[in-house]
């Protein structure tokens, strides 16, 4: 590596496998002295397993790790400290039963001895005057009675604390996503100074223009790789858009279906979410596929499960009027009963109609299970078989064989396709079509915007409100990105 | 409570923004409530039985207290790194089998067992981080290990506590009575090493984000082993002044310690899981439940055939009004 001695890290040729889903294919990266590079790509781009790799928490399948110029082979996490490199990382990493001062000793071994806590406050009530003057935390906070947004600043001013290690690059992994406008251009002003002094900062932002304002390179990913990778002034709002969603048009599968499906039915849900300030519902049919898309993780699984609350209590501002079904995403911890068969996780949402006096009747658990296998295809010789013996898409098979062989009218989905292989996913795709069709409503949550496509009707939430309200035939993918990465707000 | 709990709350009030006073004084109230409940207790004791409040009623009253308080913190150890000791009880009851038989007659030998047996339990905290198993299964199985050694030390109640051990619990200090005086001992020892040591933060971190620990390059291996290690150093520590108060052993001497030194812990502000956990808090949950146990109900004329169930709506009435205080915290 000749210019080994200017970059910071460099990777090269990393590549990620989580068991058949590829993460990573063959990313090279690297970040110089005294730059601020921009990370940007939709979720699941690969950003935060690149981002592990970086900050030694997770180490890759192939390729090559180079730190300072030269190369690592047992690159940890300690090791990345050791040699300047820390990551703030999205999900928090502080320990809400301790103290701020406390959560800053953890982070540097060298804070022991008499006096420590002394020390440990001064360090970090130090650090954060600096980066968010009249800031109010005290060092003796409980980092759970803070503020998500005080617990993020905590967070970011501790990755820039010095004791032993020296510090050359912090990454900094949606630092702004819990602040407000003020604490959040606080924090960049500051990220500017430490660049300016000779330091480096990854930036990974879904505010686009926080991004353009404050990268000097911007790297953009997509499926696991770089598509583009730029000075930032070569870049506006629309290129970046246009990399990030893939310029190439897509096929819709969808024209012919719609025409097929007869018009709207009756109402089945009009919901609004806790966060809507607007008068803005939403509104499901009978026979209707309703997407909601957005970002991960801003309101669209909480709406879901208002709505699935609301049908057998009554909420205000949530209208249910027909039995609900939910279809599980993470489904290893809100899905699948473990240690029963196929049979009995499929049968548990229609029990009123498999008992036989007080007991279940094994012959209709049974019957059930067995339409259901030959309808969807699960893959089994013996329905009676734990449910752990089918692979993952057959198990998200028989969840929704839960779902849709219940008396549920609306099937509400939360993101269920993970981690599904595209065989499953396309033979799902049909039958919730095929059911919709026979006036079932579906409410579908998903990360992946080409299943969007199935959809009548798609609502685009970002920060636990719904922003766009798209028909099928304004329906783009640029369209989505465009609201969801809204910087409105 | 907690000095720098409560500091923090105090400091956090006078910022005068509404929502966190609020939070603070939950906080402050639930940290009172472990004080609030014994002291509820005393006055009932008080009302019932004035007598009882002196130099000798507390002797008397508070006599299995330092025990319990013991094994208490030692469950307080495993509950900070969200784990669940149900094994704590007979292994008091077989510490305090070999202390009224090897540890009499052997001193080495004995020694030798206890402290082989807080190697035991260090293992136990490494096989359970290792192999990724719920303490609760592992603890549960080898609570009738320590149930059978304890029967093959002392197969027929009997032996006899080391003279030494029968001089210092009976030590009679002027003013103050001595479980009070090794109550405030215990909590304070326990809240400097855990609560203010450097290494203390990483073992109740461990307990509250296991995942940022491991990022920032701590071995949870590591304090897992430490956890259950003083775990089995206070249980031991328990035994023996089981042993030096009843002057003789039993093989199920120590069979109620179990759901006690749990109840203790939780009374006293802890959580099951997060790494909240308070040592002076659990002290006095302890002497709670001691006082509450069977001195409070002689008194209440309740007949020992009803105790246990009355001991447990006790428990069940200051653990709801945790709850509520706690609920309100959220």
């Amino acid at each position: 590596m000749p210019e080994g001695d200017a970059d910071i890290i460099r990777l090269n040729g990393a590549e990620k496998h989580f068991g058949a889903v590829r993460a990573l294919g063959g990313v090279d990266f690297h970040v110089r002295r005294g730059e601020c590079v921009g990370l940007v790509g939709h979720n699941g781009a690969g950003k935060s397993t690149l981002m592990h790799m970086v900050a030694g928490t997770l180490t890759p399948d192939s390729g090559k790790i180079g730190v300072h110029g030269g190369v690592e082979d047992n690159y940890s996490v300690s090791r990345a400290q050791k040699r300047g490199i820390r990551c703030v990382f999205q999900e928090l990493s502080l320990c809400p039963n301790l103290s701020v001062a406390e959560n800053t000793r953890i982070n540097h071994a060298s804070l022991s001895g008499l006096g420590w806590r002394r020390k440990a406050a001064a360090l970090i009530t130090a650090k954060l005057d600096e980066i968010f003057p009249d800031h109010g935390i005290s060092a003796w906070d409980i980092v759970g009675d803070l503020s998500i947004g005080r617990r993020q600043m905590v967070e970011v001013a501790r990755a820039f604390t010095v004791t032993q290690d020296r510090l050359d690059l912090v990454i900094l992994d949606e630092p702004t996503s819990s602040l407000d406008a003020h604490t959040a251009g606080q924090l960049l002003a500051f990220v500017r100074r430490f660049i300016a002094g000779g330091k480096s900062c990854i930036l990974i932002s879904h505010v686009l223009g926080e991004v353009l304002r404050n990268a000097d390179r911007i790297v953009v990913m997509r499926d696991g790789k770089v598509v583009v990778a730029d000075a930032a002034s070569a870049f506006d709002r629309d290129r970046l858009v246009t990399a990030m969603g893939g310029a190439e048009a897509r096929q819709k599968i969808a024209a012919e279906i719609a025409a097929a499906r007869p018009a709207a039915g009756p109402l089945r849900v009009r919901a609004r979410a806790a966060a809507q300030k607007d008068g803005a519902d939403l509104v499901a049919r009978a026979g209707e596929i309703i997407g909601l898309a957005g970002l991960a993780g801003h309101g669209q699984t909480d709406l879901l499960l208002a709505i699935f609350a609301a049908a057998s209590r009554a909420r205000t501002g949530i209208e249910v009027t027909a039995p609900v079904a939910l279809v599980a995403g993470d489904r290893q911890s809100d899905g699948i009963f473990p240690q029963w068969s196929i049979a009995e996780n499929i049968g548990i949402r229609s029990l009123a109609r498999l008992r036989n006096g007080l007991l279940i009747s094994p012959r209709r658990e049974a019957e059930l299970a067995e339409f259901w296998q030959k309808k969807i295809g699960i893959r089994t010789p013996d329905m009676n078989n734990n449910i752990f013996s089918l692979s993952g898409g057959n198990q998200q098979k028989a969840l929704f064989a839960r779902a849709l062989g219940s008396d549920a009218q609306i099937v509400l989905m939360d993101d269920p396709m993970r981690g599904v292989d595209i065989g499953t996913k396309l033979e799902v795709y049909d039958l919730v079509r095929e059911e919709a069709g026979r006036g079932r409503t579906f409410l579908w949550y998903t990360t992946e915007t080409e299943e969007l496509d199935n959809c009548d009707h798609v609502y685009v939430f970002k920060n636990g409100r719904i922003v766009a309200n798209l028909g099928r035939d304004e329906l783009t993918e640029e369209k989505i990105i465009q609201s969801s990465f809204g910087d409105a707000a | 409570m907690r000095p720098e709990m409560t500091a923090a709350s105090l400091e956090a009030t006078a910022r005068s923004s509404a929502e966190r006073g609020a939070l603070a004084r939950a906080r402050l109230l639930r940290g009172l409530l472990p004080a609030l409940s014994l002291a509820l207790v005393l006055l009932a004791i008080a009302w019932l039985n004035p007598r009882a409040i002196s130099y000798f009623g507390f002797s008397l009253m508070l006599n299995l207290a330092i025990p319990i308080a013991l094994a208490t913190i030692a469950q307080m150890f495993v509950i900070s790194g969200n784990e669940l000791d149900l094994s704590i009880g007979t292994f008091v009851g077989f510490v305090g089998c070999v202390t009224a038989t090897w540890l009499k007659d052997a001193p080495l030998i004995g020694v030798a067992i206890l402290l082989g047996s807080i190697g035991v339990y260090a293992l136990l905290g490494a096989l359970i981080h290792l192999r990724n198993l719920p303490s609760i299964v592992v603890t549960l199985g080898m609570s009738f290990v320590w149930q059978g050694l304890a029967i093959l030390v002392l197969p027929k109640p009997g032996g006899k506590a080391p003279d030494w051990l029968l001089a210092i619990m009976s030590f009679k200090p002027p003013f103050v009575p001595f479980p009070i005086i090794a109550a405030l001992l215990i909590g304070l020892v326990v809240h400097f090493g855990l609560m203010r040591t450097s290494y203390g933060v990483i073992l109740r971190g461990s307990g509250g984000n296991p995942a940022a620990l491991k990022r920032a390059g701590w071995s949870l291996l590591r304090t897992k082993i430490v956890l259950f290690a003083l775990a089995g150093l206070f249980g031991v520590l328990s035994g023996m002044a089981l042993i030096g108060i009843t002057t003789s052993a039993d093989a199920n001497i120590g069979n109620g310690y179990t759901l006690l030194s749990i109840a203790g812990v939780i009374l006293g502000g802890g959580e099951f899981v997060g790494g909240r956990v308070s040592p002076i808090g659990a002290v006095i949950g302890a002497l709670t439940l001691a006082l509450a146990a069977s001195p409070l109900l002689t008194f209440m004329h309740i007949p020992p055939d009803w105790q246990v169930a009355a001991n447990g709506a006790i428990l069940i009435i200051v653990l709801a009004a945790r709850v509520l205080i706690s609920r309100r915290e959220r």
